[in-house]
């Protein structure tokens, strides 16, 4: 059973009595453990995607199965639960809350689990350490640089050891020096067993990945996996689509 | 595999409670980060909790100086009986009408077992002279030793006139302090306080010797007042300018009502009912009679008016005040022969005013209080409408990350009502301070009274307005789309 099961999922929004598919019939499994990245330009469907597969969003059609149960029909509370314990978002703005240090951005998730004062601290500074950012603990997020602030954020999704992690254009506001490092950075976390989800309009930057999705007008328009299960042909192919080609 | 519908997590309330804590942590940083605004936000809260209390106060104030006064003059217990004129259907029995006399007195006190003590009095426009000077005073009655319980008159120097004085018909008298103040000066003139137990005073020219004096009577304010008048009298040998009299002590009309009260009774003039009557009622020469009283006038036709001003009697208990006033009825209705040429005027009706007018003052100081009360919460929504838009992104942030609905409008509510907690704690305090400018503003002889329960009152409606001035904030931040949220800029 793979991690994330996407089943002919669509997402409609009325605007102006116009039907806009954002997402449209996307069938989709992403096991655990796995590197994949979602390609698309702006406007394409690949946010809605995200925001749907991160329990931001709920889908207008088809079911989601994340980590054994279904989460198409759950109400705010129960998305806002599984967003705490299973998910971890890094954004392209970093998005930490400038009034907290370092330490307490990485703490935010702990404390909507109600996990206690020491025990946060204790992870908070373990998830740190693991991107290398121990001492800049008692800093302030404005006292950080850009890449700096992105590992924050990165240690801030890993806290709560999610099942998944989606990065929304994690390099988009660094220079290419800075953003190879965290893109580095996602590689040794996926070595370590991480499953992670890199969502990018770059091409250049989904070239990390061994698994990549392309999205155009909500649908998924290719698909490339290079991966062993992929290369052999293994991986079931739920929307029936063309088997996977290399690139 | 199981695609089991997910559970809802049980845990979520139980951790909003752990949470908030962190919340008021957080609540209280924000608001420290905005210190200007969040204080300006808590001046309203402040003022309303202050003009509550204060408001409170000074009712509560004239509320004691009220009950003081009635206290003063006899109690709930006490009760007059008047004459009046007789109702339409009984006009034309008018010359039978003989009042309210002695004879009823003896009737009560002989059948009439609920009333306990029955104090006739005889009034006399009178001004009394000594020393080179005159003063009409409030009252000048002649009584029965018992008039003394009976007013809660308390002798100070002296003793009050007694039996004897009375059967004896004495020239002799009891004055109060206003008497003294205004015949010989009071004792914040003359420097020390003159008794005049033994002098003459001549009332309407006819001399009589005073044997005993009042205490001062005075309301507590007042008391506090002019001992503190004292104190700095004595701390200091040379004042300047003299000390000046107090308010309330002596002389002057045109008051408010308890310090009047107490002014009524200082200025009381005592003198036996016999003496009263066989010198000033009963027409007949100033040597006349030693012996008895004669209600019905007497020998010789004379002119005399036997009628008493009052009657005042006191019964056993409030409870038993109807029963009494029944059996009273009976005695009365049976001596004057069915004409109701009296009536019962007690002090439930004052005691009655006293209350309506505290209910009202309660009323509308509360209403204005309330309304700069509420002032103070739109002020609070809108300083907490104006940061949570402030704060979408932040909010989106922390739903992203898993806080719930009800983890971001608890936070927005904890912050509306720890600005209104700050507010209502400053308020309580400022309430002291405001108390104290109103009463030095304008003195009056009711010092206002801050009480606890005004306290608590105060503080929980400011908790209260906190807590209504959160909700639709709160709401309109919980029910921010995350996603929507995270693209704010």
């Amino acid at each position: 059973m793979a991690l994330v099961e996407l089943r002919n999922v669509s997402k409609i929004y009325q605007l102006g009595g116009e039907e806009i598919r954002a997402l449209d019939d996307v069938s989709l499994d992403i096991e655990s453990g796995e590197f994949i990245s979602i390609i698309g330009p702006s406007g394409s469907g690949k946010s809605t995607l995200m925001h749907i597969l991160g329990c931001l969003d709920s889908p207008s059609k088809g079911t989601i199965c994340l980590d054994g149960v279904m989460i198409q029909d759950a109400s705010a509370r129960q998305l806002a639960a599984i967003r705490n314990r299973k998910i971890g978002f890094v954004f392209q703005f970093f998005n930490l809350l400038p009034k907290l240090n370092v330490t307490q951005n990485v703490e935010l998730p702990m404390i909507y689990s109600g996990i206690g004062s020491a025990e946060r601290k204790k992870r908070a500074l373990a998830a740190l350490e693991s991107v290398d950012l121990v001492n800049r603990a008692k800093h302030r997020p404005s006292q950080l640089s850009g890449g700096q602030q992105q590992r924050v954020a990165i240690a801030r999704a890993l806290v709560n050891d999610p099942k998944i992690i989606f990065a929304d254009e994690p390099t988009g506001n660094l220079d290419s020096h800075t953003g190879d490092a965290i893109l580095t950075l996602f590689r040794r976390l996926s070595q370590s067993g991480r499953t992670i989800v890199l969502v990018t309009h770059d091409p250049e930057i989904a070239a990390v990945t061994p698994r990549r999705i392309e999205i155009r007008d909500g649908k998924i328009a290719v698909k490339v996996d290079l991966t062993l299960a992929g290369l052999a042909g293994g991986r079931r192919n739920p929307d029936g689509a063309e088997p996977p080609k290399p690139a | 595999m199981s695609k089991d519908h997910i559970q809802p997590p049980a845990e979520v309330l139980l951790n909003t409670r752990a949470q908030l804590g962190i919340m008021v942590v957080a609540g209280v940083s924000e608001i420290w980060a905005h210190k200007f605004r969040s204080m300006l936000t808590m001046l309203g809260i402040i003022l309303g909790v202050s003009s509550l209390v204060a408001m409170s106060a000074m009712v509560s104030g004239m509320e004691k100086g009220a009950k003081e006064a009635l206290i003063a003059i006899g109690g709930l217990e006490k009760v007059r009986i008047e004459s009046q004129d007789l109702p339409v259907y009984q006009r034309h029995l008018s010359d039978q009408a003989v009042g309210i006399t002695i004879n009823d007195v003896y009737a009560l006190q002989r059948t009439a077992p609920l009333v306990t003590k029955l104090s006739p009095e005889m009034r006399l426009p009178a001004s009394v002279s000594a020393n080179g000077k005159t003063f009409r005073p409030w009252v000048c009655s002649g009584v029965w030793p018992v008039a003394l319980e009976m007013g809660e008159h308390v002798i100070e120097h002296g003793r009050m006139i007694n039996e004897l004085d009375d059967e004896m018909a004495r020239n002799v008298c009891v004055i109060g302090t206003a008497t003294r103040d205004e015949l010989w000066g009071p004792p914040e003139k003359t420097g020390k306080e003159i008794i005049p137990l033994g002098e003459t005073i001549y009332m309407n020219g006819t001399p009589f010797t005073i044997v005993g004096m009042f205490k001062h009577y005075e309301s507590e304010q007042e008391r506090k007042t002019r001992e503190l008048a004292k104190l700095q009298a004595q701390l200091q040998p040379q004042p300047s300018g003299g000390v000046s009299r107090d308010r309330g002590h002596g002389g002057g009309g045109g008051r408010r009502r308890g310090n009047f009260v107490f002014y009524l009774k200082n200025s009381t003039v005592y003198i036996p009912l016999n003496t009263m009557w066989m010198k000033f009622r009963s027409g007949m020469s100033f040597t006349g009679f030693g012996g008895g009283f004669q209600p019905t006038g007497g020998a010789g036709g004379s002119t005399g008016d036997p009628r008493l001003s009052s009657l005042e009697l006191r019964v056993q208990s409030v409870d038993l005040l109807p029963e009494s006033l029944q059996q009273v009825q009976n005695v009365l209705t049976s001596t004057h022969k069915g004409i109701e040429d009296f009536t019962f005027r007690t002090q439930e009706d004052w005691a009655e005013q006293i209350n309506t007018f505290v209910s009202n003052a309660r009323l509308s100081g509360g209403l204005i209080a309330g309304i700069s009360l509420l002032v103070g919460g739109i002020g609070i929504m809108n300083i907490m409408l104006a940061s949570i838009s402030e704060r979408v992104r932040e909010i989106g942030i922390r739903k992203s990350v898993g806080a719930s609905t009800v983890d971001i409008f608890v936070q927005i509510l904890v912050e509306s009502v720890l600005i209104a907690i700050m507010g209502g704690l400053a308020g309580m305090v400022a309430s002291f301070g405001l108390v104290a400018m109103l009463s030095s503003f304008s003195p009056t002889d009711n010092a206002p009274i801050i009480t606890v329960a005004t306290l608590l009152v105060a503080f929980s409606f400011s908790v209260l307005v906190g807590i209504l001035a959160g909700i639709f904030p709160a709401i309109k931040a919980a029910r921010l789309n995350p996603i929507q949220a995270l693209r704010y800029e």
